[in-house]
C-alpha cells in the first residue's frame, strides 16, 4: 500500500492552462486539416499526436500537479488529445478513400491479358475413363487387380475354357508372341486377370482391372489393334446372377447419370455361363435411325444399341483352373470396353482420335474426361 | 449365317404381321446375334422386267469387248442394250432394268447414248440390285424359269427380308435354318416343323445294282458315314430358280444342280453334304486316318500334305477328301457326272478343328463341324437331298449304305434347385422342365435332381451349369431383378496404383499432355533412335503376325511412340509439345516353342506357375516424356522460352518428387542423347533413367524442331523406392539467418558437388541451399565458372548470433573448396 501523494510542485504548470492547450489543439487541427497526402498527414500525426508533441508533453506535466489541480487539467489534457486524435482518424480516412479512388485506379491492369504462360496440361481421356470406373468399384468395397500385357496363352485362353483348337479362339484375333507356339500371346481380353486375381487373392475376391488389350484389327473409326477394357470379378458364396446386373445397373448410371438404357441379352463367353452382352442405348441417334432410312445412323449402323461389354456367371470350369470349388463359390464377371465408354461419355466419334497422341485432343479433356 | 424370313415361315408359323425386325428382336432376346436384317433388293424402285437376249453382237473397237444386245422384254419390239459383261449369250434369261427404274444408290436408269449406240435399259448383275456381292457378271436366270416381259422382282427374291446373325461357337445348330427356325418357334410359342427328324420318302432302291460302299476305320473321329447312290443324272439339269434365289440370299454362289442340292441341305438342317462322282471312286469310300505325308488336292486346287492326326475320306486309291472340311479335285462331280455317291457323316468337332487350322482351311462344312453337327442328322439330311437331286436331275435312285457306332448315352444331373440359385429369382422345377423340354431335351424328375437327356443338335450341352444358361435364358434375362452382393471391406489403391495416378496428375499440373502409343516398333525406328545392335532395349519380344511386318517388335522404350506423336503433333502444326506416357516396356525374347500346359481341371502347381511366369517377358512401367519448340510462348510478360533439356530433367525430378523419391543426376550417356546434355537419373545411386536433350541426328530423324528434349523413367524402380511413411519435418519457429556465398570453381565441375558439399559442410543449422545464379565471363578466370547460392539458416531452440551464423557458412565454403577446389568470390 502506497502512501499520500504529497510529493507535488505546488506551482501552476502554463501549457496546461486552457489558453495554451487550446492554442496548441487549434495549431495541430490546422496543420491536419492543411495534410494534402497520407505523408504529409503521417508527419501532423508525428508533431501533434506523437510522443514529443504538445500535448504529450502536457500529458506528463500532470502529475506534477498538486491533487486538487490534477482532475481538472487531466480532464482538459485529455479532452484536447480526444480532439486531435478525431481529426487525424477523420483526415485519414478521407485521405485513404481520396487515394482509393484515385491511385488504386491509376494502377489497374487490363485483366483481360493472357495468362497463358504455363497453362494446365491433361491426362488421356482412357487414363481419367478408366480411374473413374476404377473409383466406382473401390467405392463399393473392390480393389484394382492387374496382370501383363503380354500374357501366357494358358491364362489367356486354357484356364478360361477355351482349349486350343477351339472355335472360340477365333473370335479373338490374336497377337502371338514369336510363333503360334510359344505359349504366349499380347492379351485379347482383361479377362486373364480374373484368373490371376484367383490364384493370388484370398477369398472372397471383388476386383476391377482395367487394362489394354490386343486384337489383329486394323485402325479404323471403329477399331482399334490396341484398346481398353475394364474387367470385373466377384467370387463368393451366394452370388447370383441378379448380383451381376444389380453391379451393371450401378456402373451404368455411375458412368452415365440416371435413366441410360441398358440391355442385357444372351450370348456366349468360353469363360462365363450362363453369358450376355451387356448393351447401352446409341448414344448418337437414341434409337430413332431403327427401321427409319432417312436417318441412318452410322454409330449404330441403325440398330439402335451399341454393345457396351460382355459378362456372365464364371463358368465352374473356370473355378476349377484356379483351384476354387464350384459347389461352394460362385462367381459373376463382366468386361466392357473404356473406348466405347469414352464415346458414350464424351461423344468421340472416331477412335483415331483416341490413339493418335494428337496433343489438341487430349488438352480438351484436361485432368478428367 | 444368313436367314431370309420367307424361308423361316417354312418351317415355322410366324404370326402375321410380325416382319424381320420383329423375328430379329425376339431372337436377340433368345441369344441370337442378328447383325443386321436386309431387305434384298432394298431401294429399287420401279419394276424389273425379264428378258430374253435375242442376238449379241460384240463391238472391238473400245478397250475392252463390248456386247450391243437385242433384248425381248416382251413388248414386241425387242431393246437395244449395251453390255460389258460377257457371261451370257444368246437365247439366255436377263433381268433388265428398264429406263425410269431406280437401282439402289439413286441410280436411275435412263435412255443414253454411249458406245455409239443408245442404251434403252440395262442388263443387271446381283451386286447393281443389291441381292448379292458377286462380280461374275449378270445375272443369268434358268433356262424356262420365266417369261420376257414378267416380274423379275419376286423371281429373283426381291423384298423378302434377310436376317445376318453372327452366330456364336457354343450354338452351332444355329448354322441351319432348322435351329434357327427352332429359336423363332420358341420365341413365339408356335409350331415347328422339323426337317431334321422326319424322313422324306425316296424311290424304292434299284435293285440291279449295288450301293456305293462306305465305313469308317475311325470310329473316335466319325461315328457316323452314309453314302446314298444315285445314277442316271442329268448332268444338265439346273438348279431350280427358288434354290438358286435362297443360295443367294445366304451368300453362296450356285454352281450346278448336284452342289446347289448339297449346299441348300445343309443351310437348310446344318449337314455338311459331298457329293463324289460315282464313277471315279474306286472301291469302298471310308473315313480314316491318313498316312504322315501322303498328299492331295482339294478342290481348291491345293495339294494338301497330310499328317497322321488329319481324318480324310479315302477311297483305294488314298485320300480324296479332308473329312469334314472340303472334297479332293479327282472326285469331283463334273459337267458330265451322271452317278453321284452323297457322303453325310458325323466327324468328331476337335478332329475337324485341328485339321482345318494346320491346313489354314476353313469351309462352310469344317465351321459347322468344329461346333458340333447334330450326331443323328446324317440319313435325314441326305435323304432330303436325295430327293432334290432326283427330283430336279432326274436319275435312279440305287440305296443307302450306312456304318454307326453306338451312340453315348448323355445324361445331365440338374439340381433342381440351381437354375433359381445361380439366377437369383425363384424357377420353380416344373419351369425349368418345360424350358429345357420346349429345345429338345428329354427330362426325368428324380427327387431333387433333374436327369436331363440333351437333344443330339445340342452337343453344347454338358455341364449342369449349361443347363441352367438354356433355362434362365428363356426364362428371360429381362426378369432378373437387381440386386448387390455384400462386397467385404476394400483397402483402397495399392501404393504403385496411386503413386501413378499421382505421376500422371503432376506431370499434366506440369502442362504436360498424356499420349497412349501402340507399342510396335520396328528396326527403321529403333535406328532413328540410334540404339546400338545389341542393346537391351533391342532385345525384345517379336510378334509372329504383327499389323505390320514394319513393326513386329514390342517396344523396349517409350522414346519411339513418343517421338512418333511429336512428329505427328508437328505435321499437324502444333510444334510446342510437352507429351508424356506411362506404360509398360517388354524387355527380354520369347521363345518360339513351348512345353508348358497344365491341365484346367485343377489349380498349377507352384511349379507350373513358375514355368508359365517364366514364359513371359518382364514388362515394367516406365514414364516418359518428349519437348519440342516453346515451353513458355512470347506474350505480354516478354520472350518465349525455348524448351530444353533442363525441362525434360525437371519432369524426372517431379516424377520422383511425386513418388516421395530423393533423385541425383549424373552426367548421363545413353545413344538417343546429347552427349554433352544427357543426364542418369539416379535413385539411390543406381540409374533408374537418363533425361536431357535429343541427339540432333534423331531429331533429324523425326523431323522436330531443334534441341528437342526427352526422358525415360523406369517407373516401378523410382515406385518402389518409395518410403512407406514420409516422416513430418519440424518446422522451427526461430528467426531465419539468411547468408549468400558465390564460389568459383572450374567450369568442369558439377554443380551438384558444389552443392553437396556446402550442405555437408555447413552441418545441422544449414535449413535450406539453393543455386540461385552461374557466372561465366570477364568478372572470372577463364576457365572458371562463378555459381553463387543462398544459404538459410535456422537453430531450433534460439535465435542464432552473427558469430555462429558466420561460423557455418566459412565450414561450408571450406568443405566446397576440399572437396572441389571452390575459392570465395570477393
Amino acid at each position: 500500500m502506497s502512501g499520500p501523494n504529497t510529493s507535488f510542485d505546488p506551482k501552476q504548470v502554463a501549457s496546461l492552462d486552457a489558453t495554451a492547450v487550446a492554442a496548441v489543439v487549434d495549431s495541430a487541427l490546422a496543420d491536419i486539416a492543411a495534410a494534402g497526402d497520407l505523408a504529409a498527414l503521417k508527419e501532423a500525426r508525428l508533431a501533434h499526436a506523437g510522443d514529443r508533441s504538445p500535448l504529450a508533453l502536457a500529458n506528463r506535466e500532470i502529475g506534477a500537479l498538486p491533487p486538487a489541480a490534477k482532475a481538472e487539467a487531466g480532464k482538459r489534457v485529455g479532452e484536447a488529445r480526444g480532439r486531435v486524435a478525431a481529426a487525424l482518424k477523420e483526415r485519414q480516412e478521407a485521405l485513404e478513400r481520396e487515394r482509393d479512388e484515385r491511385v488504386l485506379v491509376e494502377e489497374s491492369v487490363d485483366v483481360t491479358l493472357p495468362t497463358d504462360r504455363r497453362p494446365l496440361g491433361a491426362r488421356h481421356p482412357l487414363t481419367t475413363v478408366m480411374e473413374r470406373i476404377s473409383d466406382v468399384f473401390i467405392a463399393m468395397g473392390y480393389e484394382i487387380a492387374e496382370g501383363p500385357e503380354v500374357e501366357a496363352e494358358w491364362v489367356n485362353f486354357d484356364a478360361l475354357n477355351v482349349p486350343p483348337d477351339h472355335p472360340a479362339r477365333t473370335m479373338q484375333d490374336t497377337f502371338w508372341v514369336q510363333s503360334d507356339d510359344s505359349g504366349v500371346v499380347l492379351r485379347t481380353q482383361t479377362s486373364p486377370i480374373q484368373l490371376r486375381a484367383m490364384l493370388e487373392r484370398d477369398l472372397p475376391i471383388y476386383i476391377a482391372a482395367p487394362g489394354r488389350v490386343f486384337r489383329t484389327d486394323d485402325l479404323d473409326a471403329t477399331h482399334s489393334p490396341v484398346f481398353h477394357q475394364v474387367e470385373g470379378l466377384a467370387v463368393d458364396r451366394g452370388i447370383t446372377m441378379s448380383d451381376l446386373k444389380g453391379t451393371l445397373d450401378h456402373f451404368a448410371t455411375a458412368m452415365f447419370g440416371d435413366g441410360i438404357r441398358t440391355r442385357m441379352r444372351p450370348s456366349y463367353f468360353p469363360f462365363t455361363e450362363p453369358s450376355a452382352e451387356v448393351d447401352l442405348e446409341c448414344f448418337v441417334c437414341r434409337g430413332a435411325s431403327v427401321a427409319n432410312p432417312d436417318r441412318p445412323c452410322r454409330t449404330c449402323g441403325s440398330e439402335g444399341w451399341i454393345e457396351w461389354g460382355g459378362c456372365g456367371m464364371v463358368n465352374p470350369r473356370v473355378l476349377q483352373a484356379a483351384g476354387i470349388d464350384p459347389d461352394e463359390y460362385r462367381g459373376f464377371a463382366f468386361g466392357m470396353g473404356v473406348e466405347r465408354t469414352l464415346m458414350f461419355r464424351s461423344g468421340v466419334s472416331d477412335m483415331r482420335d483416341m490413339v493418335e497422341g494428337d496433343a489438341r485432343f487430349t488438352l480438351a479433356f484436361g485432368l478428367e474426361a | 449365317m444368313r436367314a431370309p424370313m420367307s424361308w423361316l415361315r417354312e418351317l415355322v408359323d410366324i404370326p402375321a404381321g410380325q416382319g424381320g425386325r420383329d423375328v430379329a428382336a425376339r431372337l436377340i432376346a433368345a441369344g441370337l446375334e442378328v447383325e443386321s436384317v436386309e431387305s434384298a433388293g432394298a431401294g429399287i424402285q420401279g419394276t424389273l422386267r425379264v428378258g430374253r437376249v435375242l442376238d449379241v453382237e460384240v463391238l472391238t473397237e473400245f478397250k475392252k469387248p463390248i456386247r450391243w444386245c437385242q433384248v425381248d422384254v416382251g413388248e414386241g419390239t425387242p431393246r437395244g442394250v449395251i453390255c460389258g459383261a460377257s457371261n451370257f449369250e444368246g437365247g439366255d434369261l436377263v433381268v433388265v432394268a428398264l429406263p425410269g427404274v431406280v437401282l439402289p444408290g439413286g441410280f436411275e436408269i435412263t435412255a443414253r447414248a454411249t458406245y455409239g449406240k443408245v442404251s434403252d435399259g440395262m442388263i443387271c448383275s446381283e451386286r447393281e440390285l443389291g441381292l448379292g456381292d458377286s462380280h461374275d457378271g449378270i445375272m443369268v436366270l434358268p433356262v424356262g424359269s420365266a417369261t420376257p416381259g414378267d416380274d423379275a422382282g419376286p423371281v429373283v427374291g426381291i423384298g423378302d427380308e434377310v436376317l445376318d446373325i453372327a452366330i456364336t461357337p457354343d450354338r452351332g445348330y444355329a448354322l441351319s435354318i432348322r435351329g434357327i427356325a427352332r429359336e423363332v418357334a420358341i420365341a413365339y410359342g408356335v409350331p415347328f416343323e422339323d426337317r431334321g427328324q422326319e424322313l422324306v420318302d425316296l424311290p424304292a432302291p434299284r435293285a440291279d445294282r449295288a450301293p456305293q460302299e462306305c465305313g469308317s476305320e475311325d470310329p473316335a473321329g466319325c461315328d457316323l458315314f452314309t453314302m446314298r447312290t444315285i445314277v442316271g443324272f442329268d448332268p444338265t439339269a439346273g438348279s431350280p430358280v427358288w434354290m438358286q434365289q435362297r443360295l443367294v440370299a445366304c451368300g453362296m454362289r450356285p454352281v450346278s444342280l448336284a452342289v446347289d442340292v448339297t449346299n441348300y441341305v445343309m443351310l437348310e438342317l446344318g449337314q455338311p453334304l459331298h457329293a463324289f462322282d460315282l464313277d471315279k471312286l474306286q472301291g469302298s469310300v471310308r473315313a480314316a486316318r491318313a498316312v504322315d505325308g501322303t498328299t492331295f488336292e482339294t478342290l481348291d486346287h491345293v495339294v494338301r500334305t497330310l499328317t497322321a492326326n488329319d481324318l480324310v475320306i479315302r477311297d483305294d486309291r488314298g485320300p480324296i477328301g479332308l473329312a469334314g472340311i472340303m472334297g479332293g479335285l479327282e472326285t469331283e462331280i463334273d459337267d458330265a457326272t451322271t452317278s453321284i455317291a452323297l457322303e453325310a457323316a458325323h466327324f468328331a468337332s476337335d478332329v475337324t478343328a485341328r485339321a482345318s487350322r494346320r491346313h489354314g482351311l476353313s469351309s462352310e462344312a469344317s465351321r459347322r463341324f468344329e461346333r458340333g453337327v447334330d450326331r443323328d442328322l446324317a440319313p435325314y439330311a441326305s435323304a432330303r437331298a436325295a430327293a432334290l437331286l432326283l427330283q430336279y436331275g432326274g436319275g435312279h435312285y440305287v440305296g443307302l449304305t450306312a456304318v454307326e457306332s453306338p451312340r453315348e448315352a448323355r445324361s445331365i444331373a440338374l439340381p433342381a434347385t440351381l437354375p433359381g440359385a445361380v439366377a437369383g429369382l425363384p424357377i420353380p422345377a416344373e419351369t425349368s422342365v418345360a424350358l429345357l423340354e420346349v429345345i429338345g431335351c428329354v427330362v426325368a424328375r428324380e427327387g431333387d435332381v433333374l436327369a436331363v437327356q440333351p437333344p443330339s443338335w445340342r452337343p453344347d450341352l454338358t455341364d449342369p451349369i449349361d443347363l441352367v444358361e438354356e433355362v434362365i435364358r428363356l426364362h428371360g434375362y429381362d426378369k432378373l431383378p437387381s440386386t448387390l452382393p455384400a462386397a467385404p471391406l476394400g483397402r483402397g489403391m495399392t501404393r504403385p496404383q496411386r503413386m501413378r495416378r499421382r505421376v500422371g496428375m503432376a506431370l499434366a499440373a506440369r502442362g504436360m499432355a498424356e499420349v497412349l502409343s501402340y507399342p510396335f516398333v520396328g528396326e527403321a525406328e529403333l535406328d532413328a533412335v540410334r540404339l546400338p545392335v545389341g542393346d537391351e532395349r533391342r532385345r525384345v519380344p517379336r510378334l509372329a503376325n504383327p499389323l505390320s511386318e514394319e513393326q513386329p517388335f514390342l517396344r523396349g522404350t517409350l522414346l519411339p511412340g513418343l517421338l512418333a506423336a511429336a512428329r505427328r503433333n508437328n505435321g499437324r502444326g502444333t510444334s510446342d509439345l510437352a507429351l508424356f506416357e506411362i506404360g509398360a516396356v517388354y524387355l527380354g525374347e520369347v521363345a518360339a516353342h513351348s512345353e508348358v500346359r497344365p491341365p484346367v481341371d485343377r489349380r498349377p502347381t507352384d511349379e507350373e506357375w513358375a514355368a508359365l511366369s517364366a514364359l513371359l517377358p518382364h514388362q515394367p512401367v516406365h514414364v516418359g516424356a518428349v519437348f519440342t519448340g516453346q515451353r513458355e510462348p512470347q506474350g505480354w510478360w516478354g520472350p518465349a522460352v525455348p524448351a530444353g533439356w533442363a525441362d525434360a530433367i525437371e519432369v524426372a525430378r517431379t516424377v520422383a518428387e511425386a513418388c516421395g523419391v530423393e533423385v541425383d543426376m549424373t552426367a548421363g550417356a545413353d545413344p538417343s542423347f546429347h552427349p554433352g546434355r544427357c543426364a542418369a537419373v539416379r535413385v539411390a545411386g543406381r540409374i533408374v533413367g537418363v533425361a536431357g536433350e535429343l541427339h540432333p541426328r534423331v531429331v533429324e530423324a523425326y523431323g522436330l524442331p531443334e534441341r528437342a528434349a526427352a526422358m525415360v523413367l523406369d517407373l516401378d524402380q523410382v515406385i518402389a523406392a518409395a518410403p512407406e511413411v514420409r516422416p513430418a519435418p519440424s518446422v522451427g519457429s526461430q528467426p531465419l539467418a539468411k547468408e549468400d556465398v558465390a564460389l568459383v570453381v572450374d567450369r568442369a565441375v558439377p554443380a551438384a558437388i558444389v552443392l553437396a558439399a556446402l550442405r555437408r559442410g555447413a552441418g545441422s543449422l544449414l535449413e535450406s541451399a539453393r543455386l540461385f545464379d552461374v557466372y561465366e565471363g570477364p568478372q572470372v578466370p577463364a576457365g572458371k565458372k562463378s555459381l553463387a547460392f543462398a544459404l538459410r539458416f535456422r537453430a531450433a531452440d534460439r535465435t542464432l548470433d552473427a558469430a555462429e551464423t558466420a561460423a557455418a557458412r566459412t565450414a561450408a565454403v571450406a568443405e566446397a573448396q576440399a572437396a572441389c577446389g571452390a575459392v570465395l568470390r570477393s
